[in-house]
């Protein structure tokens, strides 16, 4: 657990070259421009703060990292992302959240299981690193069960190999 | 035994029907044409792709309709047990042509011999019909409702009985006297252990890609009685019958997380396995039925773990921190063949049943996953994915890999009871409809399981007592 928490942390130091996994296509805030949930403008009547759906629009597809091919480890892409979840999960201290690992298609199902484990621990440590508390955060693992993306291709493998982190209700 | 059924081995001259102590009529057999080796067609056994060495499987068995001692009505079939018998016949038939086995002609294609023929074939007439062996058979309806199947097999050259068997069912287990009938003609014709009357438990799937529903079920060897378990509320995986059929382990999504679930059959109740705040996946058997196998993921490692199924403390038999996951005992008991990342990647490993002398065996390049020991010890079959996934058998010391399909994505093999045949699961590129598929254990008679809707994680039961 401890050993995993270290090689992701030590996984996004190493990994901060440009990586070509991602899939979808989301520009990286521009430089200084801030995003996180406390400077987010919401327009009245919106989702209520610390609800998943308002989770969703703060994150803007940034609930969601990516891996690649039997790959656990945060780069920095993933790294950027889980920064701004665990600002917001700061910001919004009685929430609690699960975070979804998945795989994609083209392995063995109990593999994937575990594989997805990985995935969902991977995320979560990190955010416990960035002082999320380690109580307010679940991890399952669906391994190949629930693809988003239904092509038998690259791109869509691409975009089912994730972490997704849910607010709780 | 999970159904009251009442099997007995009748002794030789109480299965013999009575009337054929008796003088028989010879007669009346109209004639149809039976295939014989100067008339192929297509429907008479002729069209197996059978290219064993094995001479067993060239034999033309013929299998005519079992005649019955007087029209009865049964619950077993609305028009009595003389069409009852032809039921019993037709079953015995595809048995044996869906496995490739023999040449079988099967009832619609041959005359149907008398209720006093059953003991005393006439031999001159199969002869000029081409048959090498004859399966004949009756059923009787018993005052209790009780129906009692004979079942002879005969040496058509040598005129000669080769075996015989008699079985008393429930009118609802009218197809395992059949199936017991084809075991018999089965194991006596070929030296091979039994398998027909067996059943299968695996996942049907309905619904869309992204919305599939995944629901427990049961069915026979052949695909009939199916019956599902579960509603499909919560997703479930990997069933595995117990031994004695009474129980099924598996994984179910219920409540929201991966847990193991213990269904008994008889009483329909569901319990959980293993209370733990972690996922639990993977069960397996031990072949005495008394411990079960299964994977805990913990904190992103995940390690191979025994439990008592009477209840007990877990015992952990793995502990690297890489993916240690699935497993599957020896026949014996006494070893596991697992899966493990522990040197980068899945590879199959074997250990002592207590967890020590943890070492690979697969090292033939690509990755190693789903291992599974066959009934027999001798071989194990497993997943092997080099980009595509593809059903290989190799021996216990990871030599001899050999494939048994060529396909897209084949995955999860297990092993039928008597080790001859490996069932799968394939998905299809794309739309990932699953099907259960079969193929022999030489690679030949690769063949689709007729399910109702899609199926995955098939897992052959044992031979029902």
């Amino acid at each position: 657990m401890n050993r995993l928490a270290i090689t992701a942390v030590a996984a996004t130091v190493l990994a901060l070259a440009a990586c070509s996994k991602k899939p979808p296509a989301q520009l990286p805030p521009a430089p200084g421009q801030a995003v996180g949930p406390a400077q987010s403008a919401l327009p009245p009547g919106g989702p209520t703060p610390g609800t998943e759906a308002h989770f969703q629009q703060v994150m803007n597809g940034r609930d969601v990292i990516y891996f690649d091919t039997d790959k656990y480890d945060i780069d920095s892409e993933d790294a950027a992302a889980l920064r701004q979840q665990a600002q917001y999960l700061l910001q919004y201290g009685s929430v609690h959240a699960t975070i979804e690992g998945h795989c994609d298609e083209r392995g063995t199902r109990e593999y994937n299981l575990a594989l997805g484990d990985r995935r969902a621990n991977a995320a979560k440590n990190y955010l416990v690193s960035l002082g999320v508390p380690a109580d307010r955060l679940t991890t399952i693992s669906y391994g190949k069960e629930r693809p988003v993306a239904l092509g038998s291709d690259e791109a869509s493998w691409a975009k089912n190999r994730r972490a997704v982190t849910v607010i709780l209700q | 035994m999970t159904k009251p059924f009442i099997f007995a081995l009748l002794l030789a001259g109480v299965a013999a029907p009575v009337v054929a102590q008796q003088a028989p009529p010879p007669q009346a057999t109209a004639p149809a044409r039976m295939p014989g080796a100067d008339q192929p067609d297509a429907d008479v056994g002729l069209t197996g792709r059978v290219t064993d060495e094995s001479a067993w499987e060239d034999l033309q068995v013929a299998i005519p309709a079992f005649a019955t001692d007087r029209e009865a009505p049964t619950p077993a079939n609305s028009n009595g047990t003389g069409a009852l018998g032809l039921e019993l016949a037709r079953v015995i038939y595809n048995d044996l042509k869906n496995n490739a086995l023999f040449k079988p002609t099967g009832p619609d294609s041959l005359p149907r011999p008398g209720y006093s023929e059953i003991t005393a074939p006439a031999f001159g007439t199969w002869r000029g019909r081409g048959a090498e062996d004859l399966v004949q058979g009756y059923v009787r309806a018993g005052a209790n409702g009780q129906l009692t199947v004979g079942c002879y097999l005969y040496d058509v050259a040598l005129g000669q009985e080769l075996t015989r068997g008699g079985w008393v069912v429930a009118p609802a287990d009218w197809r395992r006297a059949a199936h017991k009938c084809a075991d018999l003609v089965y194991s006596r014709l070929s030296g091979e252990s039994p398998f027909f009357d067996s059943k299968i438990a695996y996942i049907a799937e309905t619904g869309p890609k992204n919305h599939r529903v995944k629901r427990l079920a049961v069915m026979d060897s052949d695909g009939a009685n199916h019956r599902f378990i579960t509603n499909g509320q919560a997703t479930t995986l990997t069933p595995r019958y117990s031994p004695d059929y009474s129980r099924i382990a598996y994984v179910s999504f219920l409540n929201g997380y991966s847990r193991l679930y213990i269904y008994d059959i008889r009483s329909g109740a569901q319990k959980l396995l293993v209370s733990s705040s972690n996922a639990t996946f993977a069960p397996r058997w031990s072949p005495d039925g008394r411990t079960i196998l299964y994977s805990v993921a913990n904190g992103g490692n995940t390690d191979v773990y025994s439990v008592p199924v009477a209840g007990g403390s877990p015992r952990r038999l793995t502990d690297s921190p890489g993916i240690d996951v699935g497993g599957s005992f020896s026949p014996d008991g006494r070893q596991i063949v697992f899966e493990s990342d522990r040197s980068g990647n899945q590879q199959c490993y074997v250990m002592n049943s207590d967890g020590s002398n943890q070492h690979r065996i697969s090292f033939f390049g690509g990755r190693c996953a789903t291992p599974e020991w066959s009934p027999r010890g001798d071989l194990i079959a497993f997943t092997h994915i080099v980009g595509d996934l593809r059903i290989a058998v190799m021996t216990p010391s990871g030599s001899g890999l050999r494939y048994l399909t060529n396909d897209w994505q084949d995955e999860a093999p297990t092993w039928s009871p008597n080790g001859r045949i490996v069932q799968f699961f394939r998905t299809a590129k794309g739309s990932g409809q699953t099907s259960i598929w079969q193929v022999d254990l030489t690679g030949r008679n690769l063949r689709r399981l007729p399910t109702p809707v899609g199926a995955s994680d098939p897992a052959w039961g044992p031979v029902l007592p």
